[in-house]
């Protein structure tokens, strides 16, 4: 056989697993105690030895992987499209059907990871032979690559139509039955490694990753090497959590949300994307009259919860307020502009929070120690995104110890709870084939524009009255 | 990045040795306090019942494969970016094409949709992360107003808009310090490359895809992984994972055209989607949970419910 030049690279590591666990599975239905039942089938005339049906496989797969039907399907319909499997009736469409259908085995001469990537001259050369069997009679895709080979290995085209006769001429002294094997072989390898135009091409693999064997191997390696040493230098001071404590939490965490997941529980008063009722989004929207209890219970998960919600928020910077420490949550929401803001406004908006927070006799001064202070007041020197992070850390977490929780106790959490909303779960529809009109909404592009918009007026107005004052003191 | 010399004494191989060493270390330390496993954990967490996830939606509209998508914030509208150089946003409720914008490149890799709701950023072979305003002017030229946001030296794969602090590289999945740009930890359990990486919604742990079929769970705190999620009968590679709003169900696309969903506690599969035609390249969930977005080779997007 040719050999192939082309290089190969990251998804070529890919691929060959993926044939090699193929190939595994190929190579347990043919066990001889485990494997598939075969036998003879018989096309047209002929009969084909050691042929299986698709129901057989299904049958076999489920068995074998304890999965459902439609997975054994599935899974027996990829062996098929990579070509391990080929079918017996319409050749050419590699395809599994769960019924009688025959098909056969590949010959690993013919997997397509066995010469793989597949060269232009073993294509060159099946085609002249089936050019000179069919006398000129190819589909038309194959006469034009056909002559476009001719054109790009001109130099070796003697070659290719000799190996071409050299091979008919071998296969015509073979028996009826294994010649057509071997055509029904040979195509269905073809399909795969030169899919018809239009066809599904299995073998497509996308983008190209980097590789990572490049040339500079010996000093990329080295500073990996380096790089990895300083990690585990680092992660070996790490404090760890012991796995019962750490693994418990996912377990507290999934189940306290559980109600709140959709995909799972279901939502009231029904999944948007299920009934075609955007019901649930307009209770659900960012500020609503009366919110509910799902959103409001959620604000007791955690400070967080209750910080990411800006609902949430209002109602904790109310209560805030009746305590006279509302300037904590002011502080905390300036830093977190800052971090998430344009970087252009970071100088302006330290020095704001500077002034507002944090100078002496400051009009809403944050109870800071001493040592975050001095911290902090150091950065200002040189301010950037993250320079307030440790007084906000502070705050916030003052905010968690003491105010929150005292927030959950409040009469205030407390009526909001009660007078949150269990929206009635809509039942499904008695005609389920009516289908309700589905309204589009607003888009959040346009929300801003109407802002800028009204902003527009307001400045318009502005100007006219001083162009009036202007015009009457002219 | 600060790069050292070889120090005196030291050799590429005792380097090697030692990083070796420290491996082995870190493995005991590790185990130290690994006194049991999640499955073992989850034993008295209740099966979980039968779903019934069904394609809701099916987006059409892109010219070649899809391989990127984003939800937007009002948990409706999505951004998608094709091979075929363009990139959609949609109202995937109504099916509507709400704005296109055509790219000089193909292979757009990658989108993301501004939290505002007013921009999308995306990348792929030009190298560059552009940002778009979303005009509602029909007549505007998206393209016009575009603004380029970084440079890279290489095709551009993956951009958020809130910072990405995880990185699978090769089989291992690293966590960063933005800040300090430092590698805090990593994991190196997979024994083929990771395709993606996503947060557990309370962010203490992380999942894994990867090319050798299997999706893993990593627990930060504990510094170790902590579940596998594989059978004997998937056998493609898995390319892009998502948990579901309690983080109780994982969603994992596969190059076989499957969703796979595992129980992530119990480490069981619970259910397996078809539909798609080609490779998943894609899988998010929607902000508030109430249906996941595949991205697939086969031109099409679809919503899951």
């Amino acid at each position: 056989m040719t050999i192939n030049t082309l290089a190969k690279g990251g998804w070529d590591r890919e691929q060959m697993a993926c044939f090699r666990k193929m190939e595994k599975v190929i190579v347990a239905m043919q066990d001889p105690d485990m494997g598939m039942k075969m036998r003879n089938q018989r096309l047209l005339i002929t009969v084909i030895p050691h042929a299986m049906t698709g129901r057989d496989m299904i049958a076999w797969l489920i068995k074998k992987y304890s999965i459902c039907e439609e997975e054994a399907v599935h899974l027996s319909g990829m062996l098929v499209r990579y070509g391990y499997i080929y079918p017996l009736k319409e050749p050419r469409s590699l395809v599994l059907r769960p019924d009688e259908s025959p098909y056969r085995f590949q010959t690993p001469y013919f997997w397509t990871s066995t010469r793989w990537p597949a060269s232009e001259l073993d294509y060159a050369i099946y085609l002249a032979k089936k050019n000179i069997r069919k006398q000129g009679e190819l589909m038309e895709y194959e006469k034009e690559r056909y002559s476009l080979l001719h054109k790009r290995i001109n130099h070796t085209w003697d070659f290719v139509v000799m190996q071409a006769r050299e091979q008919l001429r071998a296969s015509k002294q073979r028996r009826k039955a294994d010649r057509i094997v071997l055509e029904c072989q040979e195509q269905a390898y073809w399909l795969i490694n030169r899919p018809p135009p239009g066809a599904h091409n299995v073998l497509d693999m996308g983008l190209e990753r980097p590789n990572n064997f490049s040339a500079r191997v010996t000093l990329v390696s080295d500073i990996i090497t380096f790089i990895y040493i300083e990690t585990c230098r680092r992660a070996l001071g790490r404090n760890r959590v012991k796995s019962s404590i750490c693994l418990e939490g996912f377990v507290k965490y999934s189940e306290q949300y559980q109600n709140h997941d959709p995909i799972m529980q279901g939502c009231l008063p029904s999944n948007p994307w299920i009934s075609d009722d955007t019901a649930h989004w307009t209770m659900s929207s960012e500020i609503v009259p009366t919110p509910t209890r799902l959103r409001v219970e959620r604000w007791s998960f955690s400070f967080m919860e209750l910080l990411k919600d800006i609902m949430g928020m209002r109602e904790f910077m109310l209560y805030l307020e009746k305590e006279f420490s509302a300037e904590n949550l002011c502080f905390w929401q300036a830093c977190e502009d800052i971090r998430h803001g344009e970087s252009s406004r970071i100088l302006e908006k330290v020095e704001d929070i500077y002034k507002n927070f944090l100078a002496p006799g400051a009009a809403r001064w944050v109870n800071i120690d001493s040592k975050t202070m001095d911290k902090t007041l150091q950065g200002l020197r040189h301010p950037h995104r993250f320079v307030m992070d440790d007084a906000q850390m502070h705050i916030y977490f003052l905010m968690k110890k003491d105010s929150y929780p005292r927030y959950l106790k409040s009469d205030l959490y407390k009526n909001m709870l009660a007078k949150a909303i269990v929206p009635q779960e809509t039942k499904k529809s008695v005609f389920p084939f009516m289908r309700r009109q589905r309204h589009s909404s607003p888009s959040p592009a346009q929300a801003v524009i109407q802002v800028t918009e009204e902003d527009g007026h307001a400045k318009g107005a502005g100007r006219a009255g001083t162009n009036s004052a202007a015009g009457s003191h002219v | 990045m600060a790069c050292k010399g070889l120090q005196e004494g030291e050799t590429v191989a005792s380097l090697k040795k030692e990083s070796e060493s420290l491996k082995k270390k870190l493995d005991e330390e590790r185990g130290k306090l690994s006194d049991i496993e999640l499955n073992q954990v989850a034993e008295k967490v209740e099966v979980l019942g039968p779903l019934c996830i069904k394609t809701r939606r099916v987006l059409k509209g892109h010219g070649n494969k899809v391989l990127c998508m984003d939800w937007c914030k009002d948990k409706r509208r999505l951004v998608s970016s094709s091979q075929d150089g363009k990139v959609i946003v949609w109202d995937a409720f109504t099916l509507n094409k709400e704005h296109a914008v055509s790219l000089p490149c193909t292979w757009v890799l990658t989108c993301a949709y501004a939290p505002s709701g007013c921009a999308v950023a995306c990348g792929g072979l030009d190298n560059k992360c552009s940002v778009f305003p979303l005009s509602l002017d029909k007549n505007e030229n998206l393209s016009a107003k575009k603004k380029s946001v970084a440079m890279h030296t290489n095709y551009v794969s993956g951009c958020t808009f809130t910072s990405s602090d995880m990185q699978g590289c090769d089989k291992k999945a690293n966590v960063w310090d933005m800040r300090s740009g430092q590698n805090v930890q990593s994991f190196e359990t997979h024994e083929s490359d990771i395709n993606c990486v996503k947060y557990y919604p309370s962010g203490d742990a992380f999942a894994s895809a990867s090319d050798d079929a299997t999706c893993r769970f990593y627990d930060l705190r504990a510094d170790r992984e902590v579940a596998i999620y594989q059978k004997d009968s998937i056998i493609f590679g898995a390319s892009t994972v998502d948990f579901s709003l309690s983080g109780r169900l994982l969603f994992a696309g596969y190059n076989d055209y499957t969703i796979n969903l595992w129980d992530t506690l119990k480490g069981t599969r619970v259910s397996v989607l078809f539909g798609h035609e080609n490779r998943v390249s894609r899988v998010r969930v929607s902000p508030d949970g109430t249906a996941l977005c595949s991205a697939s080779w086969d031109n099409t997007l679809r919503i899951w419910s």
